[in-house]
């Protein structure tokens, strides 16, 4: 019956096993280029306490043991895609993943970092924060989404505080602020209603004021851009702009006709574009986070599979798989095998699989609709973005809009599959802000 | 892990006799997985509107991990003449159960997802003794049941295209080479499309069906729904109370099914853990809540001390635990990708047809919608108790209507 549902809205701590992730806190001293003298430090309610990520050595051999142990269904009775992820495809990641991988390298390069866990409205938010050595950098916060973490925003951080190493100027630099989304990674997990969008935009601007900055933008993509956009909708006086790499630009008729299929008349080439893109997502990509946005806490088999949670989160859209795909069949572009399981292996040892999902639960935003905007917009569209906003749509949908650029390569995931050409559509972006 | 199937004991007997016996590591294996779980946290409300509750599925899995015993209902299968044909290209599955009154009625019950043959044990001794359930000779039936391609113990379509046409164009082949030359047909759930299917293909031998999930939403009504909009005008209020049970399974209850629609190689999970797995299951809706109610009551039920009729944990696990050690959570799941048909509309079905409405199926099927649907209405009826998994939950009950829906065929 899968041609009769209305889809009326785009999207859709028990007892713990032995295995428990332990994420131990410790004190450090490095926080950057410069010392946080605006920063409250203190052992109060706002205190900011730095971060260090250490699994047990049992945990990492639990997983190991658990992927050995997978059970398997047998393989699609296709010849591609079209009915999930394929079994030849998650075989091999679990392969990789069951062997030679290894966490500890993620492990250091994120304890490389500066990071650090600060109370907001009740939940512990785990945030990376790195200040740039240039004078007058801009602070930025970038928000990830859903399947993703901080994991995704690694590669961007030396290009946007340090450019003059990536062929920017130090007039591009950056302070960034990742923070992990709450019930995501090392934030802590919401156990009472309440946590959409909304709350974690209040959030982010109370993050970003307990840090001392007056003056700063924001950045996201998926959730990250759902989260953004609101942060710009309670125009704290702080935040001078945004930059979103999933824009939601899409004209609630043309909305409305791509869960129908048929398009309306007078698109132009690009708009059209945009609208098989959305009805092929509709159509096809919507399963997963419709079941999210209503059940949850039944996708019990993501929670104690390793496998079941890989394959439920690589088959986020059509392109984001396909690219995952190639890069377990060896072909090296944007993302590496690795990308892919540090991303995992942090949802996986954190524990989070559900407590993400409960964002789609959370939220009653639709995606894709314009929100009235007030303050200044930077977009990119990336070709293999869920849709590649048409400039026109996007210019109705932000009044303010300072820059519109479509860029030749990268998707959903575009800051870790194209970090280099997404920092700098970043310094683009806000550079008529600065 | 070997296939369950691969090992099944399968004599040499010219008409395939079958026995289950699946081997007890497979159940060690399924325990020691179940004790092996790692649970995420608990649901951040107080009730079921984010899925299966944690403390839900603990108890039931506690149980499922000590005292729950298989070998019980692999006992009650292997006492019931079960048989396996290749019908198609595919190892079909079935249990066949000869009335011993003469003039007994040919019929074959189809069952749906979640479920299996489990389901309609309870109605096997009822439909083929009647007068042992209160019943008269003269309404016995010679009963057929059938697993569904992908599910228990068929076989698993390895290429594409069983969908429910294919399905009910091999039940018929079925109920032929069982020597049947005239029968009826019975299903709810994909059962219901399966039977509405054939019934639609008319074969000469179908005297005609009998459903407890019609498919009777007129078209215009069907397209709004479909679209979001609101109910047409003009209907009645029982129509329009149709209208909305159907429109809030559509809109909130059935995005399992569309995951499965499109994506049910993704779903690994499933197939890999048993809790999973068991919640998956759990989580289809009846016409009161999601979970179904009366899946929530017996999971709260424990087996003993109750009535043979009473829906317990037993017969929730025995269900769950077939999926599990058939290995069907993804092969039962491609149906949904491979079905083209809508589940409630009507389908042009011209052959006679009897209907029984149940309160606590999803959607109470007016009598207005099923004389259209079913030119040939040979019985309606409402009755009082029983939900999505009528046979399951209401066996005397819905005997009782199966009797009572054929009496006017024979």
């Amino acid at each position: 019956m899968k041609h009769h549902w209305t889809l009326v809205a785009l999207l859709i701590g028990g007892t713990i096993a032995m295995t428990q992730p332990q994420t131990e806190a410790r004190a450090q001293n490095v926080t950057g280029g410069k010392p946080a003298t605006q920063a409250k430090t203190d052992a109060g309610p706002d205190a900011i306490r730095p971060f260090r990520v250490h699994f047990p050595d049992e945990a990492l051999t639990d997983i190991k043991r658990r992927i050995a142990a997978t059970r398997w269904p047998e393989r699609e009775i296709v010849a591609d895609q079209s009915q999930g992820v394929q079994l030849a495809t998650v075989q091999k990641l679990a392969r990789y993943w069951a062997t030679d991988y290894d966490w500890r390298k993620v492990e250091a390069r994120l304890n490389a970092l500066p990071q650090f866990v600060t109370n907001i409205d009740g939940v512990d938010i785990h945030f990376i924060h790195v200040r740039s050595k240039e004078k007058n950098a801009l602070p930025i916060i970038v928000t990830h989404g859903w399947p993703g973490s901080i994991i995704e925003q690694l590669k961007i951080i030396d290009p946007l505080t340090n450019p003059t190493a990536y062929g920017g100027s130090a007039a591009d630099a950056f302070d960034v602020v990742i923070p992990s989304l709450p019930g995501y990674g090392f934030s802590g997990k919401p156990t009472a209603t309440g946590w959409d969008p909304i709350r974690i935009a209040r959030a982010w601007v109370v993050l970003m004021d307990r840090l001392g900055y007056k003056r700063y933008v924001a950045q996201g993509g998926d959730w990250g851009n759902a989260v953004t956009e609101q942060m710009a909708l309670l125009q704290p006086p702080g935040l001078i702009g945004i930059h979103t790499n999933m824009p939601a630009t899409v004209p609630a008729d043309i909305d409305k006709a791509a869960f129908t299929g048929v398009a309306p008349s007078g698109l132009s080439a690009e708009e059209k574009h945009a609208f098989d893109q959305l009805v092929f997502f509709y159509k096809h990509g919507l399963g997963y986070a419709q079941e999210m946005m209503n059940r949850p806490q039944t996708i019990y088999g993501i929670s104690d599979s390793p496998v079941g949670m890989a394959a439920w989160m690589i088959d986020h859209d059509a392109r984001s798989y396909a690219l995952i795909a190639r890069v377990f069949d060896g072909q090296r572009e944007g993302l590496t095998r690795d990308d892919i399981l540090d991303n995992a292996t942090l949802y996986w040892l954190t524990n989070t699989t559900i407590s993400s999902a409960r964002l789609y639960w959370e939220s009653k935003l639709a995606f894709f609709a314009p929100k009235q905007v007030a303050i200044p917009v930077a977009v990119t569209a990336f070709p293999d973005e869920l849709y590649q906003a048409p400039r026109s749509w996007t210019e109705r949908a932000y009044p303010k809009l300072i820059y519109y650029s479509k860029v030749d390569k990268g998707g959903h995931f575009a800051a870790w599959e194209q970090p280099q050409l997404f920092s700098e559509e970043v310094r683009a972006a806000f550079r008529s802000l600065r | 892990m070997d296939r369950i199937k691969d090992r099944i004991k399968m004599s040499e007997e010219i008409n395939h006799p079958f026995r289950i016996n699946v081997p007890e590591e497979a159940l060690v294996d399924l325990r020691r997985r179940i004790a092996a779980t790692r649970w995420p946290t608990k649901e951040t409300v107080t009730d079921q509107s984010q899925g299966v509750q944690l403390a839900m599925m603990q108890e039931l899995v506690r149980y499922w991990a000590t005292d729950y015993d298989w070998r019980k209902v692999e006992a009650k299968l292997n006492a019931l003449p079960q048989f396996i044909t290749e019908i198609d290209g595919l190892d079909i599955h079935f249990i066949h159960v000869r009335s011993k009154h003469e003039n007994a009625m040919p019929l074959i019950v189809t069952h749906g997802w979640p479920g299996s043959i489990i389901e309609q044990l309870k109605i096997i001794g009822p439909l083929a003794d009647p007068t042992a359930f209160g019943g008269r000779a003269e309404d016995a039936f010679d009963v057929v049941i059938p697993s569904m391609p992908g599910y228990g113990f068929s076989g698993k379509p390895t290429t594409t295209g069983w969908d429910p046409a294919r399905i009910a164009r091999a039940w018929v082949v079925l109920m032929k080479r069982l020597g049947y030359t005239r029968f009826v047909a019975q299903g709810g759930d994909w059962g219901a499309v399966i039977t509405d299917v054939m019934a639609t293909q008319a074969p000469p031998e179908l005297l005609g069906i009998h459903t407890n999930m019609p498919g009777i939403v007129p078209p215009d009504v069907s397209k709004a729904i479909a679209s979001g909009s609101p109910a047409p005008s003009g209907l009645s209020d029982e129509e329009r109370r149709t209208y909305e049970k159907v429109q809030h399974f559509v809109a909130t209850g059935a995005y399992y099914a569309y995951e499965m629609a499109t994506r049910p190689q993704t779903l690994y999970g499933i197939a890999d853990s048993p809790v999973g797995l068991a919640a998956w299951l759990i989580d289809h809706g009846d016409g009161d809540a999601q979970p179904a109610a009366a899946i929530t009551a017996a999971v709260r039920r424990p087996t003993r001390g109750q009535p043979q009729d009473q829906l317990t944990r037993d017969d929730v696990l025995d269900n769950i635990t077939l999926y599990w050690l058939t290995d069907t959570a993804i092969s039962s799941s491609r149906l949904y990708w491979e079905n083209k048909f809508p589940f409630f509309d009507a389908k042009n079905v011209s052959i006679p047809v009897a209907v029984s409405v149940f309160p606590g199926e999803l959607y109470q099927a007016p009598r207005s919608w099923a004389e259209r649907a079913y030119p040939k209405l040979i019985h309606y009826n409402k009755v009082e108790k029983g939900g999505h998994f009528a046979a399951w939950e209401q066996p005397q009950l819905f005997s009782e209507e199966v009797r009572a829906a054929f009496r006017s065929l024979r």
